[in-house]
């Protein structure tokens, strides 16, 4: 890859849409994201039905501390920032700066992961336990479903991290950029979501 | 550094392992439909035998349950939508002057997924009994409480399979979106690919519902969750909104590519331009919008109340409007036509009427009251029948007459065809007309058996006989192909003096599908340049290298790491679950660091074909 300074030099203003490849992709993946929105929609719903189904079990009001779940929305939504500080770098051709604000964007997504990890481990020795009650299976498969996104986007960013500093910024590289940021901020805005519906909403009743 | 790769040309088994070529993979896709249409089929004539006579012995109780499960779940999943993907796969590119798919790559997963699903759910018959909880599952009988480890089989098979169609729904949108020849406007695609985009779109918003469905019944029977669990405080009645909120419109994902289908060659049958194309293509869309609308119809029952059960009866008679306005534009695109009756277009014009038959029952079943009397018979069975087999079957069949000289490059049969046609026809209609009767008289659907005396005898008897005739149809069918693929290939370019864009290239296409990509001059592009005294159509391109993607085992490597990794969640090995879905994840990682740079093929080689054709 001895030309990789070369094809930086000639890179267009939006080097994510400079080849059909690239648009085909962009366009792709608003369209997965249409489909994850109806995923989550689901989940959301299921949820939404069986959240006050507690038979046995702590209920969501007795569990949630709402101070560590401030901190994780916090951390979640700098880390959207972050994505879009790279995204603006890569529209300036700043390769050094965009892998910067993405390692900074990975390094909050593993804090959240880990925030989560302890609260959930938290939860489950108070007895809210996956098979406890109808409102903690869905209670789990829905958050869990969200941090399982999380991770997936941590480990997706950092292979693109890592295929960058080989392969430089072209207009290859460029998209799978863009849709990452894309897919960032989907599990950021579904975070909004769960906040407001699972965590507020289970406070106030 | 962008060409002179040498690049692996793979030849027999290997090539289609490999391929990425959507043509291909269409006809991959069909001959899968069509096998699992013919095990779908052989568990139909079990169960009609099973059913010949009142009190028979031969498949009872559970062995019943799972031929019934297995019949609805192959002949929609497996027979059915891979049949759709098929003709999408052959056509869609070709009619809008397309090189290729969007994501070639992707399409090869769709279909390995595709298949890897069908496969895993079918093993299930010789590891320990089919699923056995009806092709709906509905919960809690198909809970661990209720029903055996077939429905394991079942969920993990359909996820896998899911995964597949959801991506190919995508691949297909963005086809459609944005690689269209110049002048190919949206408004004059010819209706099969209006309808494949709308089926698209259906797929893509009604999926992840089932596969979220999935996932709970997946999550309740082999981690215990707690999602249809009463005593914790789930709900059963969850699974069947979630169910049919998917179901419903994937009964429309079915019809639409039908009517497309229809409409091309209803069209190009009578000589005629498709009638009321522009309401043709709202109806379509306003089919899909309101799919979404009505997945209560299927609950009227569950108790939901006068209001609920109203509002959804309204929305669902109101689908009869926009697909009344599609029967009637096709009846008066035959009107004054110069009709031929081949065997494509036999199949094509028999779908209005036994549709319409099939329809008018749906209006009847959306009428709550009504709808309590025929709740669970066999006139649901007679109507849905008459849908899917006079409707999507039909309409298939007459795509397969049709775009077969496109695909292999050899006319069937038509002495053939003709008797495939009407033992098949005769033989559906003896099957299910007589069930909206023994419908209507009581008799319930997914029981094993009745009683005699009670005048379902006589009933039960023709349905069997025209299952056995549906059978025989299906005996002349294969028998067509193996004699048509014997034969030299002799088909013309233009086989039937026809109107869209594929019929303007050679048969079977090439696999850049245009040397040089056409210029669309308005709707029925082919026809336009016909009637303007060309040959062919007018390039909008100069000769050119043609750029193609690179052949790729990945696809079915990543398929076989999800089939490994539902046997073990099935089997509740987990670190071999988790070994497939690692090795999933590998070839992903690998499909993104190595860049696939493709091949060119050479304007040399270009002329060089153009001599030989």
């Amino acid at each position: 890859m001895s030309n990789t300074h070369h094809a930086a030099a000639a890179l267009p203003a939006e080097p994510e849409r400079a080849t059909l490849e690239g648009r085909n992709k962009i366009l792709g993946f608003w369209l997965f994201l249409g489909a994850e929105c109806v995923l989550f929609g689901t989940l959301f719903a299921t949820f939404v039905a069986l959240r006050n189904q507690v038979p046995e079990g702590p209920t969501a009001s007795e569990l949630f501390n709402l101070s560590t779940v401030a901190l994780s929305t916090f951390i979640l939504l700098t880390s959207s920032l972050t994505s879009v500080m790279a995204t603006m770098a890569m529209h300036r051709h700043k390769v050094k700066p965009m892998l910067g604000w993405l390692v900074i964007t990975v390094l909050l997504g593993l804090a959240f992961l880990g925030l989560e990890i302890y609260e959930f481990n938290e939860y489950v020795m108070e007895g809210h336990t996956f098979t406890s009650s109808a409102f903690a299976t869905s209670f789990y498969t829905l958050v869990g479903f969200h941090g399982s996104h999380v991770a997936f986007g941590v480990l997706w960013i950092t292979t693109l991290i890592l295929q960058t500093l080989k392969k430089g910024l072209t207009v290859v590289t460029a998209p799978k950029f863009y849709v990452a940021g894309l897919y960032w901020h989907f599990i950021d805005v579904v975070w909004v979501f769960i906040f407001t519906v699972v965590y507020l909403m289970g406070k106030v009743g | 550094m962008a060409h002179a790769h040498k690049v692996k040309q793979y030849r027999g088994v290997m090539d289609w392992l490999t391929t990425v070529d959507h043509k291909k993979i269409g006809i991959l896709y069909l001959a899968a439909a069509a096998f699992f249409f013919l095990v779908g089929g052989l568990e139909a004539v079990l169960i009609r035998v099973q059913l010949m006579y009142p009190e028979q012995n031969i498949f009872v109780g559970e062995a019943f349950n799972q031929l019934v499960t297995m019949h609805g779940t192959t002949m929609i999943f497996f027979a059915a939508m891979p049949a759709i993907f098929g003709f999408m796969n052959v056509a869609v590119p070709l009619q809008i002057g397309a090189r290729d798919v969007a994501y070639p790559y992707v399409n090869a997963l769709s279909f390995w997924l595709f298949l890897a699903g069908g496969v895993l759910m079918n093993t299930s018959w010789f590891l320990g009994g089919a699923p056995d909880a009806g092709w709906t599952a509905y919960a809690p009988l198909s809970t661990t409480a209720y029903s055996g480890f077939g429905m394991d089989f079942y969920v993990l098979g359909l996820q896998i399979a899911g995964i597949g169609t959801l991506i190919g729904a995508i691949n297909f949108l963005v086809t459609i979106i944005n690689m269209r020849a110049p002048g190919m406007t949206f408004m004059r695609m010819p209706l099969f690919t209006w309808t494949a985009f709308i089926t698209s779109v259906l797929l893509l918003f009604a999926f992840p519902a089932f596969t979220v469905a999935l996932v709970e019944l997946m999550f309740d029977r082999i981690f215990s969750g707690n999602f249809f669990e009463a005593s914790k405080g789930g709900n059963v009645v969850l699974w069947q909104h979630l169910f049919w909120i998917f179901g419903h419109p994937e009964v429309y994902v079915l019809i639409l590519p039908a009517f497309g289908i229809i409409s091309e060659v209803v069209s190009v049958f009578s000589r005629k331009r498709l009638f009321g194309y522009s309401s043709m293509v709202f109806a379509t869309i306003l089919i899909g919008f309101l799919s979404f609308m009505v997945w209560v119809h299927h609950m009227f029952t569950t108790g939901m109340g006068p209001v609920a059960n109203s509002i959804f009866a309204v929305g669902t008679m109101a689908i009869a409007v926009p697909t009344g306005i599609k029967i009637f534009n096709w009846l008066f695109t035959l009107w004054g036509g110069s009709i031929t009756f081949n065997t494509a277009s036999l199949w094509g014009i028999s779908f209005i009427p036994a549709f319409v038959v099939g329809g008018m029952t749906g209006v009847m079943l959306a009428a709550p009251p009504a709808d309590f009397q025929y709740q669970d018979s066999y006139f649901v069975v007679a109507h849905f029948h008459y849908v899917i087999v006079g409707g999507v079957v039909l309409g298939l069949f007459s795509g397969v007459y049709y775009w077969w000289p496109k695909m292999f490059g050899r006319l069937l049969n038509e002495t053939l065809g003709k008797l495939h046609f009407w033992t098949f026809f005769i033989g559906f209609n003896l099957t299910f007309f007589p069930q909206h009767f023994l419908g209507l008289m009581g008799m319930p659907r997914r029981v094993f058996t009745y009683l005699p005396g009670q005048g379902l005898e006589e009933g039960n008897f023709i349905s069997t006989i025209g299952a056995g005739l549906m059978g025989i149809g299906m005996l002349f069918f294969l028998i067509n192909i193996i004699i048509t693929s014997v034969k030299p290939r002799t088909a013309t370019n233009d086989p039937w003096d026809a109107r869209t864009l594929e019929w303007a290239i050679s048969s079977p296409a090439p696999e850049y599908n245009f040397k040089q990509t056409p210029l669309i001059r308005g709707l029925d592009a082919f026809w336009k340049e016909k009637t303007a005294g060309n040959k062919e159509m007018t390039p909008a391109e100069p000769l050119g290298p043609i750029h193609m993607p690179s052949s790729s085992i990945m696809p079915v490597v990543m398929s076989i790491g999800f089939f490994i990794s539902g046997f073990g969640f099935m089997y509740k090995v987990y670190w071999v679950a988790i070994l497939g879905l690692v090795g999933a994840l590998l070839v992903m990682l690998w499909r993104s660091l190595y860049d696939d740079h493709g091949r060119h093929i050479e304007v040399e080689e270009l002329q060089d074909e153009g001599v030989k054709a």
